[in-house]
């Protein structure tokens, strides 16, 4: 398995994940995109107080080649963002599930968006991304 | 058949490339395109020419024409005759930089790459702006996309531009804005300035950005004390238009508040060449420059260390950003770019500071001789740079076909860009101008009538 | 072979001059009365202070650090990088066409006009389109203002619900953007197993919100879209416009015209099909034709003549204004007209039939060792794919250093961006058969050194001014003008 998953987090089909906490959720890039993107050099975080929708854009990873948004697994107010990206947007590479988190959210809706994924479905997924 | 020097492959070429290919022909490589679309017959083109003929076609086409090295111009309204020193078009003319394209692969581009990272750094240098990008089209197109950029940076719709602001660009700006459904409000003018008052009721918290252009249209330096504050408490972007010259003596942009500057470099040792291809200038505040279009230069080493440069933050760019640029802005204006920078490092800072003394001296000069005409008037008193509008005892196309009679280029009619000045030309004084140049002029104008 | 090169500011010594110009000769006022001491600037920009032949000298340095078309073989695909002829550049500095002011009165500028008329003339026989603007300085220019005729077009007839325009996802980066620019939304058509737009997925996504279908002709693959005409009665069924991306016009001339293939609007590159020079990123031109119906939208002026006289008409009163402060890039249109003078229609027609024909020979030469995804006759350029040398541990923009190190610019790399790992190579009809020979034994010779040692490739280049240059740390941290220490 060349791209980490690990234990305890739910994933969405564009490689974000979230691990949630009651009623609050952390969020950030999976090891596949963050791979895929290449060396991150600038992160656009979303504003303290915004209103994120799940499935919509939150936030903007750029590499040198490409950019990606990612699109915010659950619905709900951002309350805090990762400022440590803004000097140092290679955290996500180094580190995508642990220091490399990009922002928490409030969730507003309990009701669990479609498409999340455990570990386990998320590995499988990212097994038929490789074939293709 | 025309251009056979500009064809290398023989016939006995051809007859190798296809047997490779395995075709009977060269036809055979065109059979994709149906026969429902296949042009017959030929090109109606005018028959080809030789090079010399081609040559004496082009000189007989460009002999028609009255030109600023057969007349004296005092032609200006954005575009200007300005000492061109000799050295630019050896610079621009060795072809590894005017056949190269752009720098995608940096490695053997160093050449484009750090004289674009040198015009930055000089652009800088000029406004007093943190960063600048490595061109734009023109002046026009140059404060649209600056006008377009704050409000990205605000998220707001609306801008207000002076009328005191070139009526060409802001017809470029009235035409990008109405595809895209961005507002555009006008500032009244006030004796040929902008109308301070006026600009400070019309800002509120829906305006994006404000446009003022200095000196202005009518060669006016405009009071821009205190407007930065009231810009920035509406936190909307100033942005303003300069003339590159006049930088060698005026205050810098920065200095009253400017978060935006662009402008017309054509004066930077350029040719007129009719309008185009011209240059445009984009220079900003650091904090803008993510959301700034256009190619950008930056330094870096290489994994030995070495110095070396690449365009960067490409992430703005059409090429990655796709339908989310802030521009869709490929080609620029490059080689011109390169003969602004190749103008600014002979003319220095001392070059530059006695061209625009020139051009301010030369001006006051002849605005005094002109003012002391009983028909003429100076439409709006006040400090000119290198232009000033005069108001005229008739009709200005009348007059500028008697001035042609004595080989002068008279002023720009803007009658029909502001109707409420009629019989108003807008007469240009650069350091090119003599004292006898003048003097001939105002004797002309005197006999006119 | 690496060498390093002083900046202008590094050079500066206080005190030297660059410049020649006449004393003042007008009686001079004291300048507190021209300009009072607040609007003068506080101090003097620091541009540096060279004397003229450090000048020279600096720039002779970086143009040796620079590749161009005149120093060997750029087959940069979708840019068309031909030969620029000598005389198009004496042409264009003529005094006569240099000195033009654009607000002279329209007498004393006939030839010029003449010349903005002829060029109308010849383009509109080339394209088949009805009537040209000359006025965009760019393709990317020339594509917004097509854009902007088409919507001003529909608003015209109360067609307001258009807000979305199609196109290919193997189009340029341009397209998309210059679709947002205008303020539509962009709608992507898939390419099908042939590498062309997918036809029925197109007549899928047609709608009456459709405004436009934008496309190349041949794609940017290098391929002849052989349902067009099918395509244009699609788009044109349902109400919208059929604009033409003419970034790949030089494949085609005398062969087919896309007024004839059903566009309604059409740009051309003229720094890419009619050889004026690419001057390191511009400037170029990018004129549009239009169709009879759409006219009344072009920009203003149109070069109209009159008995004799040739004049600037300005009286299109649903003209969407203007583009540009004056007419566009006229200097480089002097250099495409030039062009056309010496090649007439038959150069022009040889022109494309070299260029396919170059393309097509060092595809069949490649495809040996690399590989190629669309295999059929190509027209103009050609799309490898790196992927197989990827895998092995040097991909595209290795194989791009490696040919830099071996005396050669490489194909664009990374597009169009439907083929992984993608080599787009257009060799263009003003090369020699050697050249392609030994390109192709170039690229043969990378493939071996990728298969003994990939790593010694995915570092290069090696013979270079400078090595391969972090451009993490340049978007990271970025440094974009010198600063005194």
């Amino acid at each position: 398995m060349k791209y980490k998953a690990i234990d305890g987090l739910k994933y969405t089909k564009k490689h974000e994940w979230a691990r949630q906490d009651g009623s609050t959720a952390v969020v950030g890039l999976c090891d596949y995109a963050q791979d895929k993107l290449g060396e991150i050099v600038f992160v656009e975080l979303p504003e303290v107080g915004a209103a994120v929708e799940a499935g919509k854009s939150a936030a903007v990873i750029e590499s040198v080649k490409a950019v990606a948004d990612l699109y915010a697994p659950l619905s709900g107010t951002v309350t805090e963002v990762n400022e440590v990206l803004l000097d140092q947007p290679e955290t996500i590479n180094q580190d995508p599930y642990g220091e490399g988190w990009v922002f928490k959210v409030e969730i507003t809706d309990q009701t669990e968006p479609e498409g999340l994924m455990d570990k386990e479905a998320y590995e499988e997924f990212l097994m038929k991304e490789e074939e293709a | 058949m025309g251009g056979k020097h500009y064809f290398p492959l023989t016939d006995q070429d051809r007859q190798e490339m296809l047997s490779v290919i395995g075709a009977a022909s060269v036809e055979d490589l065109f059979k994709d395109i149906p026969e429902s679309v296949r042009f017959k017959g030929e090109l109606d083109l005018p028959p080809a020419m030789s090079e010399p003929e081609t040559l004496k076609h082009l000189q007989e086409l460009a002999g028609k024409n009255k030109h600023s090295q057969n007349m004296v111009s005092f032609l200006g309204a954005g575009i200007y005759d300005h000492f061109i020193p000799a050295v630019i078009k050896h610079v621009t003319g060795r072809s590894e930089f005017y056949t190269s394209y752009t720098p995608y692969q940096p490695e053997v581009s160093q050449g484009v790459l750090q004289a674009i990272f040198e015009y930055q750094t000089m652009i800088c240098q000029l406004t007093g702006m943190d960063v600048a990008n490595a061109s734009m089209y023109d002046g026009g197109t140059a404060v649209t996309e600056g006008a377009i950029m704050g409000c990205g940076a605000t998220r707001r719709e609306k801008v207000l531009v002076s009328r005191s602001v070139s009526p060409f660009y802001r017809a470029v700006i009235k035409n990008y804005f109405h595809s895209r459904g961005l507002q555009l409000q006008e500032i009244p003018l006030r004796d040929g300035c902008t109308d301070r008052e006026q600009l400070a009721e019309m800002l509120g918290d829906d305006v994006a950005t404000v446009v003022l252009q200095q000196p202005n249209f009518f060669g006016m330096v405009e009071n821009m004390n205190g407007l930065a504050e009231l810009i920035h408490e509406q936190k909307a972007v100033f942005l303003v238009a300069a003339d590159p010259i006049s930088l060698g003596l005026l205050q810098t942009p920065a200095e009253y508040g400017a978060d935006i500057v662009v402008g017309e470099g054509q004066c930077l040792g350029v040719p007129a060449s009719f309008g185009g291809p011209v240059l445009g200038i984009m220079a900003a505040r650091e904090k803008f420059v993510r959301q700034m279009p256009g190619r950008i230069a930056g330094e870096t080493v290489d994994s030995e260390g070495n110095r070396g440069f690449v365009l960067t933050l490409q992430t703005r760019e059409q090429h990655i950003r796709r339908e989310k640029a802030a521009s869709n802005i490929c080609s620029n204006e490059a080689l011109v770019a390169l003969a602004a920078s190749v103008y600014l490092a002979v003319m220095g800072p001392q070059g530059l500071r006695e061209v625009a003394e020139q051009c301010l001296q030369k001006t006051a000069y002849a605005r005094e001789q002109i003012m002391a005409l009983k028909d003429y008037s100076l439409t709006f008193p006040g400090i000119n740079f290198k232009e000033f509008a005069v108001t005229v005892p008739g009709d200005p196309t009348e007059l500028n076909r008697k001035l042609l009679e004595q080989n002068i280029l008279g002023g720009v009619d803007i009658s029909s860009y502001y109707p409420e000045l009629q019989n108003t030309m807008l007469f240009a004084f650069t350091e090119k101008r003599t004292r006898n140049e003048i003097d001939t002029l105002v004797t002309e104008l005197e006999g006119w009538k | 072979m690496r060498k390093t090169k002083a900046l202008l500011f590094e050079m500066s010594r206080s005190g030297r001059q660059g410049y020649s110009l006449p004393p003042c000769d007008v009686p001079e006022k004291p300048w507190e009365q021209l300009l009072p001491e607040p609007l003068r600037r506080s101090a003097a920009p620091a541009l540096p202070e060279l004397s003229e032949n450090e000048i020279v000298r600096h720039y002779t340095e970086l143009s040796t650090r620079n590749f161009g078309v005149d120093t060997g073989f750029y087959p940069l695909g979708s840019c068309t990088m031909k030969y620029n002829p000598k005389v198009n550049e004496e042409t264009a500095v003529l005094p006569g066409f240099a000195g033009l002011h654009p607000c002279q009165l329209p007498e004393t500028v006939q030839g010029g006009l003449e010349l903005l008329y002829n060029m109308e003339l010849s383009l509109k026989a080339l394209t088949g389109m009805d009537r040209f603007t000359l006025q965009p300085a760019a393709g990317a220019h020339g594509e917004l203002t097509g854009l902007m005729i088409i919507q001003a077009y529909h608003r015209q007839r109360g067609d307001h619900k258009r807000n979305r325009v199609l196109i290919p996802l193997s189009a340029h980066g341009t397209n998309p953007a210059t679709v947002s620019m205008a303020g539509y939304e962009v709608v992507q058509v898939p390419c099908d197993d042939r590498g062309l737009v997918d036809l029925e997925a197109l007549k899928t996504a047609v709608d009456d919100t459709t405004s436009a279908l934008m496309l190349t002709n041949p794609s940017t693959l290098g391929l002849f879209e052989e349902e067009i005409l099918e395509m244009a009665k699609t788009i044109h069924e349902a109400g919208g416009l059929l604009y033409y991306d003419g970034a790949n016009m030089n494949a085609i001339m005398g062969y087919t015209r896309p007024g004839d293939m059903g566009f309604d609007v059409v740009h051309l590159n003229i720094h890419k099909t009619f050889s004026t020079p690419h001057g390191g990123g511009g400037p170029g031109g990018g004129p549009v034709g239009v169709k009879e119906r759409l006219v009344p939208f072009l920009p203003v002026p149109l070069v109209d003549k009159q008995d004799d006289r040739y004049f600037f008409n300005y009286d299109l009163p649903e003209s969407i204004g203007k583009m540009h402060s004056f007419y566009g890039n006229f200097g480089v249109v002097v250099k495409a007209y030039t062009y056309l003078c010496m090649l007439g229609a038959e150069g022009l027609k040889q022109a494309s039939t070299d260029a396919v024909l170059n393309a097509n020979y060092l595809m069949n030469l490649l495809k040996k060792r690399y590989y190629l995804p669309y295999d059929r006759t190509c027209k103009h350029e050609f799309v490898l794919s790196a992927k197989p040398e990827k895998k092995k541990g040097a991909g595209a923009g290795d194989i791009a250093k490696a040919l830099l190190d071996r005396g050669f610019h490489p194909p664009t790399v990374y597009f169009p961006l439907i083929v992984e790992e993608a080599l787009m190579v257009e060799p263009t009809e003003t090369e020699t058969k050697e050249t392609l020979d030994s390109f192709a034994r170039a690229m043969e010779e990378i493939s071996t050194v990728i298969d003994k040692d990939a790593e010694k490739v995915a570092h290069g280049p090696y013979n270079t001014v400078v090595g391969r240059l972090d451009e993490v740390l340049a978007a990271r941290s970025p440094v974009l003008r010198w600063q005194k220490a």
